[in-house]
């Protein structure tokens, strides 16, 4: 196991490297300028003066090795500095975006908490909702139940979140005036009434989000329950005299959770990367609405930093949910 | 005494009262909401309005020009003019006088020296500053005494009113920004998002591309202002969800730039919580007409460059005829409701400075058939489609992604093939449209179309600069990268000296003329640019919300200290 594990991180680096200078060539071949948001009333040569200042005239490989050096070289050495108060960065130049010049480090920083708080927890009640509607669709197949939750999952599935999320905005905000439709990133929980409103201002958006989650993964759980609910060995469990309750929740559920384990592990990424069309919908300052908003003003080094980041946590889940496979499952082992 | 005492004590109370009542930090928090939402707060910095509108609640010029486009002195005691000796009487200095007394949000006094320090901040050649050309022209700023600021001009120059006026030209502070110059103006991020400024608020939180936290400046020179305590501007989403944010929910007090459809814009002001409000500068939504050949037959280099006039517009009839085709006042109820007008000039105001001219305001799709006909564009083959010489009478329209865009493309190609010509339209991403870059074939410079669609404006009253565009010399062409706000590659001598002309005169009634007739030789007398419809800037507020003067001379945002809790 320890083995496979190294062996699959070093093979990562290549990958990654490549991921990173294809993305960089992506990124830069795309039409587009940092100057297209500037109003026309600025003339030429202002903004030649201004994308020099930028450093955005220079070649394509210099500013891609110029990048590597920030990413792995500087970035981490910053990292180390403001941790232990070394001076290992100290005159170099951090990766900054050219839409705010703030450091590209500095933004996700601030991002990532509100992502993971919001599109965690929209994961999290997805899943908390998925598991048990496919758990009882599968055991009552066909029954009410099961058309209830198919018709759910199809709506889930089939229904974007920027009409979904406008739906619910129009109903709970505008008519019933339960919630906000803009997320509060200023808000700091410190007490009841606070943390009442932070749940208040998460609902629309996590549920927007659960929504879609949700109904994804109770149609894997489902079909997965499905597979098994007809084996032997469950026939088998029965036949001895355990209950339903145990023939379903231990026998058949243990085994069915296998790969909805590995469909879970390998959204997470996708929980990072944020959700785009729902943050900037709701006014959720996540990692998502800085990267539609840094495609969106050609920010090249904001985007191609985040995107690098989305390809590491990508490879990374991947070998977690490898191992976690092998993990849950005897009957797999790498060695 | 006791009786003296009491009475002194009532009238102080009475002086008091009112001045109670506006007390600073009295009426709590205003909340505004930007579609885009704010990237840093240095101007100098900025790429674009929404940076600015932030910037300046907290940074002041010397002076702001006010909703009728006139200018008010804002750090200066008063604006200096040839009357009042500010102005030299050879037009090459300009002197400002320092209020007394000002203080910058930390307590430090403001000084000459900050303003000296302002213009070698925006004028350092590595800087990229992005109102540099606020302070084009200038040779030097300098100190006088530590209330007084002598800005030299190159040349003698009849609009002196550039640097250090508006939004986008305001005062920093010297002991903040001064290991910020040149190529580490972008590294002092610190500066760069929370300046210490003099206006009615300071900035005590910044997240990027999210929100603005502010708080009353405890230094503000007004002890009575702002009436709000904190301020917020929290961005992001769409123009839509801002509208609705304080039309509908209520949730917010301001949204700039709510530019919705009109049918939204009646729904959203039924619901009662606020209003829109809308200012007209001089945006203007036009069609320029391209006079040179796009065609993708020419060999690269050549192709849209003046060498090669175009085979159809070069034609002063077939443009008029273009332009009388085309209803405006349709396209206003369709694109901006409340948010336009119909126009036919290209400075559409202030009023002083725009042309009476109404020409092409009512349809006239008669005559523009007739002036094809005698151009000699007629339909030969029976096929619907005007042709001469073999040649068809086909456009192609390109503008950017943008619904509005698209639906006047719509329109207007209805229009045009009603008139007999074949219209292919096409429709260009903005960030590539506007982009600039010379390698792509899509941007509004190289102008690969025969007409193309967008909007312009001029960022001063005074549109001497604007109208300069018009120059045969600015024409973007392979020799200049493509660079060059000439779009139609119009030349025309007699323009090009009668701008030289208004560069040189100073009497202001006769630069009003010049501009008139300027803006006719582009517009009604060769129909080269082709506008549409006049924009305003639409922007929501909550009815609790008082004391906004929308502006489209300056910043929204000018008057910011001013506002209050309707109560």
């Amino acid at each position: 196991m320890l083995t496979f594990t190294l062996r699959r991180l070093l093979l990562a680096i290549p990958t990654l490297l490549v991921i990173s200078l294809v993305i960089f060539l992506l990124v830069d071949l795309a039409p587009g300028s940092p100057m297209s948001d500037i109003p026309l009333t600025v003339p030429p040569d202002v903004r030649q003066k201004m994308i020099e200042a930028l450093g955005a005239d220079q070649p394509v490989f210099v500013r891609y090795v110029l990048w590597l050096r920030q990413f792995f070289w500087v970035e981490p050495a910053y990292l180390f500095d403001s941790w232990f108060g070394t001076t290992l960065s100290e005159g170099e130049q951090r990766i900054l975006s050219w839409q705010s010049r703030s450091p590209v480090f500095t933004i996700i920083g601030q991002r990532l908490p509100q992502t993971l708080t919001v599109i965690g927890t929209a994961y999290l009640v997805g899943v908390l909702i998925a598991l048990p509607i496919g758990i009882y669709s599968a055991y009552r197949q066909y029954s009410l139940f099961d058309q209830g939750g198919t018709l759910f999952a199809m709506i889930g599935f089939s229904v974007p979140t920027f009409f979904s999320g406008t739906l619910f905005i129009i109903i709970f905000a505008v008519w019933l005036g339960w919630f906000p439709t803009k997320y509060d990133t200023q808000l700091e929980v410190v007490d009841w009434d606070t943390f009442w409103e932070q749940i208040r201002q998460m609902a629309l958006p996590v549920m927007t989000l659960g929504l879609a989650n949700a109904a994804a993964i109770s149609r894997y759980m489902r079909s997965s329950m499905l597979d098994n609910m007809t084996m032997d060995y469950v026939r088998t469990a029965r036949a001895k005299g355990m209950t339903e309750r145990t023939v379903v929740l231990k026998h058949v559920l243990r085994n069915s959770l296998i790969p909805v384990v590995t469909v879970i592990a390998l959204g997470i990424p996708s929980i990072f990367g944020g959700a785009i069309i729902t943050e900037n919908l709701f006014g959720v300052n996540g990692i998502g609405a800085a990267l539609i908003g840094a495609i969106h003003a050609s920010d090249l080094p904001m985007v191609q930093t985040l995107a690098f980041i989305f390809a590491v946590l990508i490879v990374l889940f991947n070998l977690i949910a490898d191992i976690l496979y092998g993990f849950l499952d005897p009957r797999i082992r790498y060695d | 005494m006791k009786m003296r005492a009491a009475l002194l004590g009532a009238v102080a109370a009475l002086g008091i009262a009112p001045a109670a009542f506006a007390e600073r930090g009295a009426d709590g928090e205003v909340k505004l909401t930007f579609p885009q939402a704010v990237s840093i707060v240095n101007p100098y910095l900025s790429g674009g309005t929404k940076d600015i509108l932030a910037a300046a609640m907290i940074l002041e010029p010397l002076a702001v020009v006010d909703p009728d486009g006139v200018l008010v002195p804002r750090l200066a005691v008063e604006i200096p003019t040839m009357e009042n000796g500010g102005v030299s009487a050879d037009m090459t200095s300009i002197t400002w006088k320092l209020q007394p007394g000002l203080l910058w949000s930390d307590g430090t006094p403001v000084t000459a020296d900050d303003a000296v320090f302002t213009w070698q901040y925006c004028t350092h050649p590595e800087g990229g500053c992005s109102q540099a050309t606020k302070y084009e022209g200038v040779a030097s700023v300098e100190a006088v005494d530590p209330s007084t600021i002598k800005v030299t001009f190159a040349a003698p120059k009849p609009n002196p009113y550039t640097a250090f006026v508006s939004g986008l030209s305001p005062l920093l502070q010297k002991a903040q920004f001064e290991a910020c110059l040149g190529a580490a103006a972008p590294t002092c991020t610190d500066a760069n998002n929370m300046p210490i400024g003099t206006g009615p608020f300071m900035v005590t939180g910044f997240t990027v591309n999210d929100t603005v936290s502010m708080t009353a400046n405890p230094n503000y020179r007004d002890p009575a202002k702002p009436a709000f305590a904190t301020a917020v501007i929290k961005g992001g989403g769409d123009a839509e969800g801002s509208a609705r944010a304080v039309m509908e929910t209520g949730e917010f007090d301001y949204a700039w730039n709510t530019q919705i459809p009109p049918d939204s814009q009646a729904a959203m002001a039924a619901a009662g919580k606020g209003q829109f409000v809308v200012a007209f500068g001089t945006l203007v939504e036009r069609i320029e007409m391209n006079m040179t050949d796009p065609s993708a037959d020419l060999p690269e280099g050549e192709r849209a460059t003046v060498k090669h006039p175009h085979p159809i517009l070069s034609d002063i009839k077939v443009r008029t005829a273009l332009s009388k085709a085309i209803d405006r006042s349709i396209l206003v109820e369709v694109g901006y409701g409340a948010g336009g007008k119909p126009t036919c000039n290209i400075i559409p105001g202030p009023e002083a400075w725009a042309s009476d001219n109404p020409a092409c305001l009512t349809q006239d799709m008669e005559g523009a058939k007739a002036l094809l006909e005698e151009a000699g564009w007629t339909d030969s083959d029976g096929d619907g489609i005007r042709d001469k010489d073999g040649k068809k009478l086909s456009i192609l329209y390109q503008t950017t992604v943008n619904p509005i865009r698209q639906d006047f493309q719509a329109l207007i190609k209805d229009w045009w093939t009603e008139l007999g010509a074949e219209v292919e339209l096409k429709a260009i991403d903005p960030g590539v449209f506007f982009g600039g870059d010379a390698g792509s074939p899509d941007t509004f410079q190289k102008f690969y179309a025969d007409v193309e669609m967008y909007a312009n404006n001029s960022d001063n009253p005074d549109p001497e600069t604007y109208l300069g565009q018009y120059q045969c010399k600015n024409a973007p062409s392979p020799e200049t990268q493509w660079q060059g706000e000439n779009i139609n590659r119009f030349c025309d001598p007699a323009y090009d000296a009668l701008h030289a002309e208004l560069t040189q005169t100073t009497d202001i009634a006769k630069r009003q003329e010049i501009a008139k007739k300027l803006n006719d030789m582009v517009t009604k007398d060769s129909m080269v640019v082709v506008p549409l419809v006049h924009r305003g800037t639409l922007s929501a507020h909550s009815n609790t919300l008082g004391g906004v003067q929308i502006n489209a001379w300056d910043m929204e945002t000018w008057n910011v200290a001013d506002w209050f809790r309707v109560k």
